[in-house]
């Protein structure tokens, strides 16, 4: 039997506060590569904040992020830009897909930006729009879908540079139930396969039965559910 | 579950024996719990004694398990009314998990570690249900649906409470 792989991205006592309310007050994280984690907590709860924080997009007040064994508070905004392009996928509650682009250049527009061939882009937008059961929508403009279609068309996105980490912030959020266990379904099978991290915010129990194990956060404050069982 | 329905529910499409209509309740609604044989025929016997089967055939070597049962006009009517007859909501107005919560908080143990340990091992239940779901054929995912759901309702009463604890807290200590 193999160890379990060390942790790909780290977080501890986490700080962050807008105004006078803090919304992280010590919080703590860990995930390996290919787990699943849900964060789950009330509205409010800091959720959302400990994502931002996770993926570099927000600059913790005091604590540490550890990615591959680095520390991204010593890294630069510029640093922080490329390692979220390079390693990092976002699913967010409403697609955020570019309304004038087709789903196919959309799906295709990470490997754009890294610098990928449009038509090497595309070939691989097309396995991932396959993969998640929506190549039939490729040429189609995100307003043309439905909400089912366009949040597979963007895990489809998320995933298609091949990243290490996973950030799903309430991904079904705007679902209904089957739609939104069918994205569930596609996100976490793809994951596990690439051996992608997934942090997965949401605060629905039937989306966290998806995960691994889960943490909940309360006022700021992190508890490791595997640890209270 | 009303046993005596499902089977007589089975019994519908045409004449079994007992073994047979075990195999087809276990098929389609046993799945955890398989029914025991004895179960079987001391339902079928009572339902052959109220008019609702009748014995269509028995076969040579004798025993309960020979016999072959066929529903009667009687028993059509019994399933009809059972499936047109809603069933009662269960409000679930005492539970346990109420009673352990004021519990801790009357003798000064940590409610709040109780809701969260609950909480994990619903997770963990729903965690295995919905492997067994995503695993299963609709027949499965329905099945898992439904203790799904009923678990997310439980879980969000967990989650509410951990949040009222303070306010329940007060109140238990008046």
């Amino acid at each position: 039997m193999t160890a379990p792989a060390e942790p790909l991205l780290t977080a501890t006592g986490l700080r962050k506060s807008y105004g006078p309310t803090p919304a992280l007050d010590g919080a703590d994280f860990s995930i390996r590569p290919g787990e699943v984690v849900a964060v789950m907590g009330p509205s409010g709860s800091g959720k959302s904040t400990l994502l931002h924080c996770l993926a570099g997009i927000v600059r913790a007040d005091a604590g540490d992020v550890r990615y591959d064994g680095r520390s991204m508070a010593g890294m630069s905004d510029g640093e922080r830009s490329a390692l979220r392009r390079a390693d990092f996928g976002f699913v967010f509650q409403f697609g955020q897909l570019v309304p004038e682009l087709t789903c196919l250049e959309n799906v295709a527009m990470p490997m754009r930006l890294s610098g990928t061939k449009r038509r090497a882009a595309e070939k691989q937008a097309a396995l991932w729009l396959d993969r998640l059961e929506v190549a039939d929508v490729a040429g189609k403009r995100p307003g043309e879908v439905s909400g089912g279609q366009g949040q597979r068309v963007a895990v489809a996105r998320a995933l298609v540079s091949g990243p290490r980490v996973v950030f799903a912030d309430e991904p079904t959020g705007a679902l209904d139930s089957l739609n939104g266990e069918r994205v569930m379904r596609l996100l976490t099978e793809a994951a596990h396969d690439t051996r992608a991290a997934v942090v997965l915010v949401t605060h629905e129990a039937r989306v966290a039965a998806y995960s691994d194990r889960e943490i909940v956060v309360r006022d700021g404050k992190s508890r490791d559910m595997e640890r209270a069982a | 579950m009303s046993i005596g329905h499902a089977l007589l529910g089975l019994l519908e499409s045409g004449p079994r024996h007992g073994y047979d209509l075990k195999r087809a309740f276990d098929e389609r609604f046993g799945h955890d719990r398989p029914l025991a044989y004895g179960q079987v025929y001391s339902t079928m016997a009572r339902l052959l004694k109220n008019g609702l089967v009748e014995v269509d055939g028995i076969e040579a070597g004798g025993g309960p398990e020979r016999k072959r049962y066929a529903i009667t006009d009687a028993g059509v009517t019994d399933v009809e009314s059972w499936l047109a007859q809603p069933e009662k909501p269960e409000p679930y107005l005492q539970t346990t998990l109420y009673t352990k919560v004021v519990l801790a908080l009357l003798t000064g143990r940590p409610a709040a570690d109780l809701l969260d340990t609950q909480r994990a091992e619903h997770l963990r239940l729903m965690r295995e249900l919905t492997r067994r779901k995503t695993a299963g054929d609709l027949a499965d995912q329905l099945i898992c649906d439904h203790a799904l759901f009923h678990l997310e309702a439980d879980l969000r009463w967990l989650e509410l409470t951990s949040a009222r604890l303070g306010q329940l807290a007060a109140e238990v200590a008046r």
